[in-house]
């Protein structure tokens, strides 16, 4: 696992309160992972901190999943 | 119209003394000082060193730790409260008709620690507005209320007052008022306030409020004698189960006592200093009797505002006598703030259930930490000073005064006095 990978799960368990073994690639930040609308607001500005980027909303409109971020991140931090 | 009758069925306290009702009342009754080095942040800087903390509360144990972090602390206490009162009242959420229960929270300030944590965090980055989204609905004093609301599924009138060290009061006169018009069965009340943060600390110091008995933070809190140098911040909750007489009745309900009358009034004199002769003091003690339809020499006990400072202790005393006249000098008054500290919006709730706890036991709790007499206050009245007295208690009365020059007060009756 990459470790932007790593900490996007570490940030999810620790926002959302769920075990790591939940934190899989396709799961859905609102309909596995208990999240609602807030919660995934939450998500997105917690990820903008760690990898200090700006994530616009049209973008974000599209990170749904683990894997979606995850993808999202490795694509566009550290740029 | 007639009125119905009010009475209360259930009780929760988180207070810097004890966790739970229990343990609050033994400590009162023994005189036990909640105040110590603040743990909460480095106050080292700070003029005031100490307050009186909550301690040993793992609020895990009341909500999980996912719902918990959505809470500022101050809703946080308000839910391990109300969970303790509604269960103490034995009511059963199935049966009672929710449309008709309602919850009417005060809380001086609302999540304090927050918006602090939330405008640091703010003031550390480079300008961009990472706020989070929790934030208003933590920060919002009113989300106490509503998260109660949703935890029971009380659907009725829901709001939070908000008038300073009265704000708890305020709630319950209003609860009260909703009970007795017939718009509400029974109310969740009471209050919560956890302003032992930086801002908290650091802006009561600056008005000079506090305390800054640095070396002996359990005896700072000394209402009523001559070296008292200001109230000592405290912090905590209480939950008070108001209703109908009949409805409690109808159910078997455990009755502690009957709420009989609630008074309100305002200084208009200043946003901080107390009336110097007490004007609001006196006309809050007395529309508070006429609601009750008592006379004065029915009042057994008075839990006093009494914070410890140098003006507003002078002037209760003086409306004391001016209301009670030649009773003044046969009831008991107490300040229990000698030894909970002062609870803010969350202390007409504390001070409420030790007014109900003082008639179940027919016992004074204390204004302890008296060591020097203050020739300002007449020696006749009994401030029930150091320890708790047994004496028949049928009737108290509570009495909080906020900034704002806001005053409230509730009077208690044993049900068969």
């Amino acid at each position: 696992m990459s470790e932007i990978a790593q900490k996007v799960k570490n940030i999810i368990v620790e926002k959302l309160g769920v075990e790591e073994s939940e934190v899989t690639p396709e799961a859905s930040f609102t309909n596995d992972l208990g999240a609602d609308s807030l919660d995934t607001v939450e998500l997105i500005m917690e990820f903008e901190k760690e990898f200090n980027i700006s994530i616009p909303d049209d973008q974000a409109e599209n990170i749904g999943t683990v894997g979606q971020a995850i993808t999202y991140l490795e694509e566009n931090a550290g740029k | 119209m007639t009125f119905k009758r009010v009475v209360v069925t259930g009780l929760g306290a988180l207070t810097p003394i004890g966790n739970n009702v229990s343990t609050y009342w033994t400590n009162l009754a023994a005189g036990v000082s909640g105040a110590g080095p603040i743990t909460k942040f480095d106050a080292s800087k700070f003029r005031t060193q100490f307050a009186c903390e909550v301690k040993g509360l793992d609020v895990n144990e009341f909500i999980p730790r996912q719902e918990a972090r959505k809470m500022d602390p101050f809703a946080q206490y308000a839910i391990v409260v109300a969970d303790e009162a509604v269960k103490d009242a034995g009511l059963n959420l199935e049966s009672i008709d929710l449309d008709r229960a309602g919850v009417i929270w005060g809380s001086g300030i609302g999540g304090l620690k927050t918006f602090e944590d939330e405008v640091k965090n703010y003031a550390r980055g480079d300008g961009t507005p990472r706020i989070n989204p929790f934030f208003i609905p933590k920060m919002i004093a009113d989300s106490a209320s509503g998260l109660l609301s949703i935890r029971y599924g009380f659907r009725g009138v829901n709001y939070v007052t908000v008038s300073a060290c009265a704000s708890a009061t305020n709630a319950m006169v209003d609860a009260f008022n909703y009970i007795r018009l017939g718009r509400l069965k029974l109310a969740i009340t009471g209050g919560s306030e956890a302003a032992v943060t930086e801002a908290g600390i650091g802006g009561f110091n600056a008005l000079r409020a506090l305390s800054e008995r640095n070396d002996s933070p359990e005896t700072a809190s000394r209402p009523f004698d001559k070296d008292r140098d200001g109230f000592v911040l405290g912090e905590g909750a209480g939950a008070i189960i108001l209703e109908e007489y009949e409805h409690a009745k109808a159910r078997g309900a455990k009755i502690y006592a009957e709420l009989i009358g609630g008074g309100m009034s305002s200084d208009a004199y200043h946003i901080t200093a107390p009336h110097p002769e007490g004007a609001g003091a006196i006309s809050v003690m007395k529309d508070a009797l006429d609601d009750a339809g008592i006379p004065a020499e029915a009042v057994d006990y008075i839990n006093v505002h009494g914070t410890s400072t140098p003006l507003g202790d002078v002037s209760e005393a003086l409306a004391i006598e001016k209301v009670f006249g030649d009773h003044a000098y046969k009831l008991n008054i107490s300040s229990t703030k000698s030894m909970t500290g002062h609870l803010l919006g969350a202390a007409g709730a504390v001070e409420a259930i030790a007014c109900l706890m003082a008639m179940q036991h027919d016992t004074v709790p204390p204004t302890i930490n008296h060591f020097t007499d203050d020739e300002e206050f007449n020696p006749q009245l009994n401030f029930t000073f150091n320890t708790a007295q047994q004496r028949p208690v049928n009737v108290a009365l509570s009495n909080t005064f906020g900034f704002g020059g806001h005053n409230v007060s509730v009077i208690f009756r044993k049900l068969d006095a």
